[in-house]
């Protein structure tokens, strides 16, 4: 890759050490990103079986606090913020008037009344200035996306390098949980979530801190098999759990309910943007579905856009898919019709002008035995 | 990077191996070390009549699918059925139990056209 076609590409403060780590670096929504290191089914057993660390400084932070956060983020977010107490996180979605995604992203109830806002990468100006469009009076906002670095390490011995990390001094939050620690001098929060199905936690700190703490996580880390691992290992692990990602399984022209994530919206709440034509869509029932896949026979691996077929017709199109490298079959997830959007529905994949075999399963592909 | 000095290169990654008035081909070690994780390698069928240039075969990482160019013209009377068991060979040993196909020439003469060892050599060390 020449250094010109690199130059308009943000980095993170992580960008030396991916290089001097022998990354293979890749244009991603904007920014120079890390795919692989050691490669991407090397990378993705790291984190099933004992630990990885990823650089997730890419997203963005945004944090909302006043008077009138509350009330105004409940109204500017699906999941209901009410239920959320000081230290713990959910996971919610911003809508458009027409009830489709403009992000997904996780809210973090870090100090009381203070929220952060964990989001994707691709969407932060959108996201910020569809925040601004709707800001209230008695509401402060503040993109830190570039104050920020995030951390996220995964896998099962997680536990076990933070106990060593923190010398057993600190303890871990509990499941979606988050609290802020100090490193020596260092103010960091951290916060019980991921997104690879495994055990895990991830940090949000000061940019001009996390080579150090990068570094420190990796030594420490050695004895129990850490990798570093990139966006490569990133999307499989979160495709087996089946989480949907932004850009390609969501969009501004599906609703939450499509995308099978009633569960992470409110519709008890008695307004926020998107709400009515959720309700109207579960009243009338969905016409789409996302559902993930399967392949039931040897196939090439299963890539997002291709022509999902029943009985002959193309009936949908793959959001996402990949060679399983835990299941060694190749999965995907789609939004099919309502009719068709049930557990062992045998459906086709055309790769390249031939039929693959595929079956509907249920959520997640992947589960640990 | 390993760039046996004995092989024709084309600038889209194949290596060509002359083999009388036929050549077999594959992809290089740098070509293999980009795609990383081989998992897919769908092989032409044998028989199959191709122009220099024409992608003629896939080679699927865990990350993309990737077209594989026939460096000259021919017909493929030849394909390395190992690899529908052991995709991985083409990262294991990519100039030997890797190779993907084989082609009889229609023009021997194109294999001119690609490019030696020390030409190949420099293409790659730019990127």
């Amino acid at each position: 890759m020449s250094s010109e076609a690199n130059s308009s590409l943000k980095k993170t403060p992580l960008y030396g050490e991916h290089v001097k780590a022998g990354a293979k670096l890749v244009d991603f929504g904007g920014w120079l990103m890390p795919v692989q290191y050691s490669g991407i089914m090397d990378e993705h057993h790291a984190v099933r079986n004992a630990l990885g660390i990823f650089d997730i400084s890419h997203m963005g932070e945004v944090i909302v606090s006043g008077p009138q956060a509350k009330p105004w983020l409940n109204q500017l977010l699906t999941n209901n913020i009410d239920r959320l107490e000081p230290g713990q996180c959910h996971y919610t979605f911003m809508l458009n008037e027409r009830g489709g995604v403009i992000d997904d992203l996780l809210v973090y109830h870090y100090a009381n009344g203070v929220f952060l806002l964990v989001v994707n990468a691709s969407k932060i100006e959108e996201d910020v200035a569809w925040m601004q469009q709707h800001l209230q009076e008695g509401v402060t906002l503040e993109d830190k996306s570039d104050e920020y670095a995030g951390l996220a390490i995964q896998g099962p011995r997680s536990v076990a390098l933070f106990d060593k990390y923190f010398d057993g001094k600190v303890s871990l939050p509990g499941r979606n949980e988050i609290k802020p620690i100090r490193v020596g001098s260092i103010e960091l929060l951290i916060a019980r979530t991921g997104y690879t199905g495994e055990d895990g936690f991830e940090l949000f700190l000061p940019a001009d801190c996390a080579e150090k703490i990068w570094s420190e996580i990796l030594e420490a880390g050695a004895e129990f098999g850490i990798k570093p691992c990139g966006l490569g290992s990133r999307d499989t692990l979160r495709l087996e759990m089946c989480y949907p990602l932004n850009g390609s399984d969501l969009s501004p022209e599906r609703t939450p309910l499509e995308a099978g994530m009633s569960f992470f919206v409110d519709l008890q709440k008695p307004s926020f943007i998107g709400r009515d034509v959720l309700a109207a869509q579960k009243a009338e029932g969905v016409k789409s579905r996302l559902v993930p896949f399967r392949m039931l026979e040897k196939s090439p691996p299963p890539r997002a856009h291709y022509p999902v077929v029943k009985e002959g017709e193309t009936v949908a199109e793959t959001t996402s898919g990949s060679l399983s490298p835990s299941l060694g079959v190749g999965i995907g997830m789609a939004y099919v019709p309502t009719g068709i959007a049930r557990i062992n529905e045998e459906i086709e994949i055309d790769i390249r002008g031939r039929r693959f075999a595929a079956m509907i399963e249920k959520k997640p592909l992947y589960r640990k035995s | 990077m390993n760039v046996p000095d004995d092989l024709k290169y084309a600038e889209s990654h194949e290596w060509s191996r002359p083999e009388g008035n036929q050549v077999r081909i594959g992809i290089t070690d740098h070509a293999q070390a980009e795609l990383s994780d081989v998992v897919y390698v769908e092989l032409p069928k044998v028989g199959t009549k191709v122009e220099a240039r024409q992608p003629i075969a896939v080679v699927e990482s865990v990350k993309a699918a990737s077209d594989i160019y026939a460096p000259v013209s021919g017909t493929v009377v030849e394909v390395n059925t190992a690899l529908e068991a052991d995709p991985a060979l083409v990262n294991s040993d990519p100039f030997g139990n890797g190779w993907i196909f084989v082609l009889s020439l229609d023009a021997p003469e194109e294999l001119d056209a690609l490019k030696s060892a020390d030409q190949y050599r420099e293409q790659i060390s730019g990127s």
